[in-house]
């Protein structure tokens, strides 16, 4: 734990600078982390599962302090540590046989400086997914010598018996690294998987809108127009960051029949949209958006014209709560300098003519929160499905008592 | 991370613009101010600790300095030296360097006392090797640098001169904003607009009225100059490391901008050039004054200096702050009773616990702070472990750490209580009156700037006790007097000396406290503004900019002089005449009869008949600035020969 330290609070710090910022680069760079929690948690001899997810809930508590929205990851990474627990008693003594392999991953693991890079932490990772083919050839290295070296590796047993569970322990470790691996992976892959459904829900010259700027949808749509589909693009530009200019030009370069029009223009133009497609920054569990502001405009006027709305999301978007605390919409106030200009405004904010009350007062929100009455339809990297069933996907990626993510010993 | 895939784009940018300097960036951190403005409360702790909306000044500066992508801060610490090295090891800045992308270094020099003295400290160790930049430890920002650096560094490229870029910003054109936001004077830049070279820098430190003295050689040298008082000095500047060793040259170099910037400005045998560089978006400023810190307090509770802003932005021994409506943040473990008012704007600490039917509006109370009931805060900023009693008011005032107002204290506007004061029962302090348990330096020698006292002899008697009747006056009155004898904690009175009010007399009060400017002042200011207008110049004042021409003859030149606008005056009628068709070589002879008569030089002669051409062509032409341009060129262009008459030598042509 003292090892990674350094690099969690590295990480804490760049989340509350805001340096690192959009959804897609936060998840990815904490499971990165989180591995890398992972495989330098020396492991004690009993109870390996629950100290490993204590000491993920400890860096998640100040991850999730720093940055609210890297709680879902945290939450996965327990739920997998939970799954691989269970599997691994179920399975026993036959999952010795992958030791030799995970051996050198531990080892590294250990020795590497805290400043590990993400290469090396990957080539770990591959090695650790291609695991089954290597055991078939290692199959034959009898296992005392892999007992031996291990103990000798880690230091902290030199018996049989304490060798024995040191395997298994490394074997835990190993699966949750792997499973961690495989989360990366999914992130990465959520593009692909979500825009391979692009053309069964693109038509034929069909009119998409959609507001600002997000990497799933852009995906999506340049999937679309891959298959040879022609349809045609409104973007709202998404203000006060105008996020929707950007996308503009990235379709067009791939050429997309694109207009943009202005974030008050939504309801004029809806109805001669056939579907609305959007970004996500969260989905909750009733089916409810976390999603940019303006957002909230865009699926009532949809509503009002009966247009599709359909959200896009990676399933590490997915979050297990409820929008009942105000504290969960997590709406974040920006700096009001997108808005306006600090020279030109500064003598509205002259306190010391007026009592000492600013009269101008600017509230820049990053968040808009959509009702699950209003999306029709979510398309996860599992498919295409309706804001109700969103529960029940979500149960199957976290488990219900990591919902509070703290230490037990503090709770 | 895996910056290489993510987010490659925009952090690749940055490392090339780094790799282009080869060494990494540094900055030099002034810890000081060496000023006197925040006397008292300097005086027991430095003022880049001062909590700033409940974290200190220097953690701003130096998570900006951080997040702008800085890799080594020297922390120049002069006064409380020991202060500020502890901070920075619980902050923990220092040390463990691994965890921090950014490594800070302590510097300490207990013999400097000015800035220039600081830099030639700086220039001695011999630890800085590149550009770098220098900034002070009250500094707040969110800008980005790599704009700024970049544009410097082509220009040193091109031009080994240019040493310096100063960082500006836009505000509002007004008179009184300096003034009014940031309690300090009105600065006048003049800027080159294309090269954004500064050529004149004055801050009206004197109170001098609108008179702009500026070089014939800058006009001369400088087809268009823009003059700016619209322009905020952020007093964050990029040197090259030239800047260090100018100040070692010239050992009488003191102040950052009076003398070094105005130094270089005037010394043309070097020829070198500062340039400037304005944000537009982002926030930076400097707390200079009171006013200045209660300027930026409420700029970082709007959020205009957002990601350093207090639910953000929290520090290892900070506790977390949730914001909530109305721009209400909250720390978590805060006792509110239920019908305590909370107004908007307003900051509450940890561990912070508030009566019944309180008041709190626009104010920030730190951390374990006790409020009884009936209590009225407004703008105010308490500070830590402050114990305030039953039925207190306290409007526009600082309150320091430990200090402890007992029941109906009040506390009128603009006051500073230092640390560890206690106000006894229903007593009244005065109105911008500075109480400190420390005596006032006595043999206060105006031209020292130091932060601190001398320590060796101001401290060493035990802290006696003056007391302090209700119904005592304005502070104008002696600042020791202990003549009542040692008064109980309590009983009715102050623990604490009261500083009178400074040398520059009760003007000064007003001006830079944290109180909002009384009407009646703001009027005078207002009127006399306005009546400056009337006398100034045709041009707008808010950006003036004067064109000049291939061979026009511009000299601003607004003498206070009765004879002389009766000069003017006349010769302007005699001008008017000379429009109506009157030869030239009778109008040469009647000036040159009004010059005897006044008893007045060529040169203001050449003045007056410049302003009449002027005139007259701004008669003619009121409508665009265009036209106007177009009218006096052709003015000139007319007059030429009569203007020629005046001014004989090359140099007064300009």
């Amino acid at each position: 734990m003292p090892d990674v330290q350094p690099l969690v609070s590295e990480f804490v710090l760049k989340l509350k600078r805001r340096k690192v910022e959009g959804s897609h680069a936060v998840a990815r760079q904490t499971a990165e982390l989180l591995r890398s929690v992972v495989s330098q948690h020396r492991m004690g001899s009993t109870n390996q599962a629950a100290a490993l997810a204590d000491a993920i809930r400890s860096v998640g508590e100040q991850l999730i302090s720093a940055n609210p929205i890297v709680g879902n990851i945290v939450r996965r990474v327990l739920h997998i540590i939970k799954e691989e627990d269970i599997s691994s008693t179920a399975v026993g003594i036959e999952g010795l046989s992958v030791t030799v392999d995970s051996d050198d991953e531990y080892d590294s693991g250990n020795d590497d400086h805290p400043t590990l890079s993400a290469a090396v932490l990957a080539s770990h990772a591959r090695n650790a997914l291609r695991a089954p083919s290597l055991q078939t050839l290692l199959d034959d290295i009898p296992v005392s010598t892999a007992l031996s070296r291990s103990a000798s590796s880690t230091g902290d047993s030199d018996g049989k018996t304490a060798g024995d569970k040191s395997l298994k322990t490394r074997k835990l470790k190993h699966d949750v690294i792997a499973a961690i691996g495989d989360l990366i992976e999914e992130i990465d892959t959520c593009y692909d998987q979500i825009s391979e459904q692009a053309v069964e829900l693109i038509h034929q010259n069909e009119v998409i809108l959609t507001l600002g700027r997000s990497r799933t949808v852009k995906e999506f749509l340049y999937a679309a127009k891959e298959k040879k589909r022609s349809f045609r693009v409104f973007v709202a530009e998404g203000s006060p960051r105008y996020q929707g200019h950007v996308l503009a030009k990235e379709l067009v370069e791939k050429g997309v029949q694109t207009t943009v029009i202005t974030d008050s223009a939504i309801f004029a133009m809806i109805s001669r949209v056939n579907m609305v497609i959007v970004g996500a920054h969260a989905i909750m569990a009733n089916g409810g958006v976390i999603a940019p502001v303006g957002m909230n405009m865009v699926a009532l006027a949809a509503q009002k014209h009966a247009v599709p709305f359909v959200v896009v999301a990676g399933s590490h978007k997915l979050c297990p709560l409820y929008p009942h605390n105000p504290e969960v919409l997590l709406n974040e106030l920006k700096s009001p300098s997108d808005l306006l200009d600090f020279g030109e405004f500064s003598n509205c904010m002259n306190f010391s003519t007026q009592d000492g009350t600013p009269l101008l007062n600017v509230v820049n929100p990053t968040f808009d929160y959509v009702p699950p009455k209003l999306v029709s339809l979510f398309v996860t990297d599992t498919g295409g499905h309706s804001p109700s069933y969103m529960y029940r996907l979500i149960s199957e990626y976290y488990s219900a008592d990591d919902l509070v993510v703290q230490r037990k010993s503090t709770s | 991370m895996s910056q290489k895939k993510s987010r490659g784009g925009a952090a690749g940018a940055g490392d090339d613009a780094e790799d282009l300097s080869r060494s990494p960036l540094q900055a030099v951190l002034l810890a000081d101010s060496f000023t006197l403005k925040f006397r008292p409360i300097t005086l027991e702790r430095p003022k880049v600790l001062l909590p700033l909306v409940n974290v200190p000044m220097i953690d701003y500066t130096l998570s900006w300095l951080e997040t702008a992508g800085v890799e080594e801060v020297f922390v120049f610490c002069c006064a409380h030296a020991q202060q500020v090295k502890e901070h920075l090891e619980d902050a923990g800045w220092t040390g463990q360097p691994a965890a921090r992308e950014m490594a800070v270094t302590a510097v300490e020099s207990h013999d400097a006392i000015s800035a220039g003295d600081a830099l030639r400290v700086m220039y001695g160790r011999g630890v800085i090797h590149g550009d770098f930049i220098l900034i002070s430890g009250d500094t707040v920002s969110n800008m980005s640098l790599k704009d700024a650096l970049q544009e410097h560094k082509d220009r040193r490229k091109k031009d080994p001169l240019a040493v310096m870029t100063m960082i500006i910003k836009h505000s509002k054109p007004s008179i009184l904003t300096h003034q009014t936001r940031l309690g300090n004077d009105e600065i006048v830049m003049a800027i080159a607009p294309e090269t954004k070279e500064l050529l004149y820098y004055e801050d009206r430190a004197d109170g001098s009225h609108l008179c702009v003295t500026i070089d014939k050689d800058i006009l001369a040298s400088n087809p268009t100059l823009q003059l700016h008082n619209n322009m905020e000095d952020c007093y964050i500047d990029i040197c090259s490391p030239e800047v260090l060793s100018l100040f070692t040259d010239n050992f009488d170099y003191q102040h950052l901008r009076r003398h070094f910037v105005k130094g270089l400005l005037v010394d043309d045998i070097m020829g070198y050039k500062i340039y400037t560089h304005e944000i537009c978006s982002s926030y930076a400023a400097r707390i200079d004054n009171f006013r200045s810190y209660d300027a930026v307090s409420k700029d970082i509770i709007q959020r205009w200096t957002y990601p350093m802003v207090p639910d953000v932005l929290s520090f290892g021994n900070c506790h977390e702050v949730k914001l909530h409506r109305q721009g209400i943040y909250k720390a978590s473990d805060v006792t509110l009773s239920h019908s305590a008012q909370i107004g908007a704007n307003s900051v509450i600490g940890n561990a912070t616990s508030i009566g019944e039917h309180c008041k709190i509006s626009n104010s920030v109370i730190g951390a374990g702070c006790c409020i009884g009931k009936n209590v009225i805060i407004h703008g105010s900023y308490i500070w830590d472990n402050v114990i305030i009693e039953d039925g207190c008011k306290v409007s526009n005032s600082l309150v320091g750490d430990d200090v402890h107002l007992r029941a109906g204290a009040i506390v009128e506007p603009g006051c500073i209580l230092s640390f560890k004061i206690k106000v006894g029962k229903n007593v009244v302090v005065p109105a911008y009156s500075k109480v400190s348990l420390l005596e006032k330096p006595s043999n206060e020698d105006s031209d020292e700037e130091l932060e601190y006292a001398d320590t060796n002899s101001g401290v060493t008697d035990s802290p006696p006790f003056s007391s302090m009747r209700s119904n005592a006056g304005r502070p104008a009155v002696p600042s020791k007097d202990d003549d009542l004898g040692a008064s109980e904690t309590g009983t009715s009175g102050v623990l604490g000396y009261i500083w009178a009010s400074s040398d520059t007399g009760t003007q000064e009060d007003w001006r830079q406290s944290i109180a909002p400017i009384p009407k009646e002042k703001l009027q005078e200011m207002q009127h006399a503004v306005s009546v400056d207008d009337d006398n100034g110049s045709e041009e707008d004042l808010n950006n003036r900019q004067y064109e000049q021409d291939h061979d026009g003859d511009s000299e601003i030149s607004v003498v206070e002089d009765d004879d002389y606008t009766k000069f003017e005056k006349e010769v302007e009628e005699t001008f008017q005449r000379a429009l109506d068709g009157i030869h030239e070589d009778n109008l040469i002879l009647e000036i040159n009869a009004l010059r005897l008569s006044y008893s007045l030089q060529h040169a203001d002669c050449a003045g007056a008949v410049f302003y009449s051409v002027m005139r007259s062509a701004s008669v003619a032409a009121q409508s665009t600035n265009d036209n106007l341009l177009k009218t006096t060129a052709d003015a000139l262009a007319k007059w030429k020969d009569l203007l020629r008459n005046y001014t004989k030598t090359v140099d007064e042509e300009v």
